[in-house]
């Protein structure tokens, strides 16, 4: 068994930027492949989140049913949640779709903005479909910065926040420390 | 030489030039000065956010809050003057938590998306929560939905994204004397308004001259036609007017 700290890294609704800055650190990603075990995440093919995670890094705003179940699951096994990215902290561009009722996004998306004829029709007709809420998980009504719904115990801002940054917060939390990230970062960084 | 010897009665009436402590800093200055201004001239820097130099100061954000020794209260340095013996405190845990609150309630009253923003990155609100270290809003956001008024040919108004600072409504009415804009609405529903609840296109009185959308703190005011992180604001004109006016 290895004594690494279990890092993990999880994606609700958001674009994977957050995901990409990380991967952005380049030649010191390899430094920090050697400190730890990354035990969950987009690249590693898990279906459900591990137990005793140390550290966790999550994306993204809490947006659907599926984003709330796994948010819940994340901070019932893991020691130190971290916000990553506007989305996560501030609930950004997914949260501005709370301006409408989940019926008018709908329309809009699926109906009014599908240039691909759904089921057979063209999409001019305006024929009615429910929205595709049997494929996909069922919305909630607003899409939420994680820190509304669960604990959260590190925020870092940023659009993506960038490499250094993420470096910081990674490399202080590995050294058993809380780290604060306002001087790195900030919204819409 | 007798004519230099003043009696003491009427010395203490003229006396022009007050001492006092600033953060354990002795500190002298006229006393129509008020704290804001001898803070700033003696490098000791005190958060603002509505404040604007050049215009009258309106003490309405409360940002510049300060303490003073003897009183439980807290005062706006722009409007506060200072006085003989007075004891000015400007950081202290108290302050900087008052001070995050109210830059904590200006981000979830209204919608600011920093990250689709025209201001992203030269905007006072957002220099202001990294100043006092915000990496994420306490209070839950509202998610009210505002008007966007395109209707000037140059210039937009986004409600969104205004902190009812009343930049625009001083420079407007002080310095360009065309009294566009005021406020309307109370508590939650104060709006920013346009000549009587006008669209701003339709004032007769708007000469285009620009000036609020350069002094606004945010990207509430802007030029049209800036993308994401685009509109640069030119508020250097106000500081040399005023200084032309005060030398006329
Ligand atoms: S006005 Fe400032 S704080 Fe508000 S969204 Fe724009 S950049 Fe962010
Ligand atoms: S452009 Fe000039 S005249 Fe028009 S509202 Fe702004 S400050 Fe007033
Ligand atoms: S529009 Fe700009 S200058 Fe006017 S009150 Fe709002 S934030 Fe202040």
């Amino acid at each position: 068994m290895s004594a690494k700290p279990r890092v993990a890294t999880a994606w609700l609704d958001g674009c994977s930027g957050c995901h990409m800055s990380f991967l952005d650190l380049d030649e010191k990603l390899v430094d920090l492949a050697g400190m730890v075990d990354v035990v969950c995440s987009p690249t590693v093919d898990i279906k459900e989140f591990p137990q005793n995670v140390d550290v966790a890094l999550v994306e993204g705003a809490v947006s659907s049913e599926e984003d709330l179940h796994k948010i819940k699951l994340i901070r019932s096994r893991t020691k130190i949640l971290v916000s990553l990215g506007d989305c996560a902290v501030t609930g950004n561009v997914p949260a501005m779709r709370n301006f409408f009722t989940i019926e008018s996004l709908f329309k809009r998306a699926y109906q009014e903005n599908a240039d691909v004829p759904l089921r057979g029709e063209p999409a001019s007709t305006g024929r009615s479909i429910d929205g595709p809420c049997v494929a996909v998980p069922k919305l909630c009504e607003n899409a939420r910065p994680i820190h509304e719904i669960v604990k959260v115990d590190v925020h870092v801002p940023g659009c993506p926040p960038p490499p250094d940054a993420i470096f910081h917060v990674v490399a202080e939390l590995l050294a058993g420390r809380i780290p604060d990230a306002s001087s790195l970062t900030r919204f819409g960084k | 030489m007798t004519t230099m010897t003043a009696s003491p009665s009427s010395a203490a009436h003229d006396i022009q030039v007050v001492t006092l402590k600033i953060d354990d800093q002795e500190v002298s200055a006229s006393r129509n000065q008020t704290i804001l201004q001898v803070a700033a001239e003696n490098q000791i820097e005190i958060p603002t956010l509505c404040f604007m130099p050049g215009l009258k100061p309106m003490g309405s954000c409360r940002i510049c809050l300060v303490e003073l020794a003897g009183s439980p209260r807290l005062f706006a340095a722009c409007v506060t003057r200072v006085s003989e013996g007075m004891t000015v405190i400007t950081d202290s845990p108290r302050l900087r938590k008052y001070r995050k609150q109210i830059v904590e309630l200006l981000f979830v009253e209204r919608n600011h998306v920093c990250s689709v923003c025209v201001s992203n990155g030269r905007c006072e609100l957002q220099a202001l929560a990294v100043k006092l270290g915000i990496t994420h809003i306490t209070q839950p956001y509202r998610y009210d939905k505002m008007v966007v008024d395109s209707s000037h040919d140059l210039f937009r108004l986004d409600h969104n994204r205004c902190v009812l600072c009343t930049r625009c409504v001083r420079v407007c009415d002080q310095i360009e004397g065309a009294h566009v804009w005021d406020v309307a609405g109370r508590g939650i529903d104060c709006r920013i308004t346009a000549d009587l609840n006008l669209p701003w296109g339709d004032s007769d009185v708007c000469t285009s001259c620009g000036k609020c959308v350069h002094i606004c703190p945010t990207g509430a005011l802007t030029e049209k036609g800036t993308a994401v992180a685009e509109m640069r604001k030119q508020p250097d004109f106000l500081p040399y007017l005023t200084i032309m006016r005060e030398n006329h």
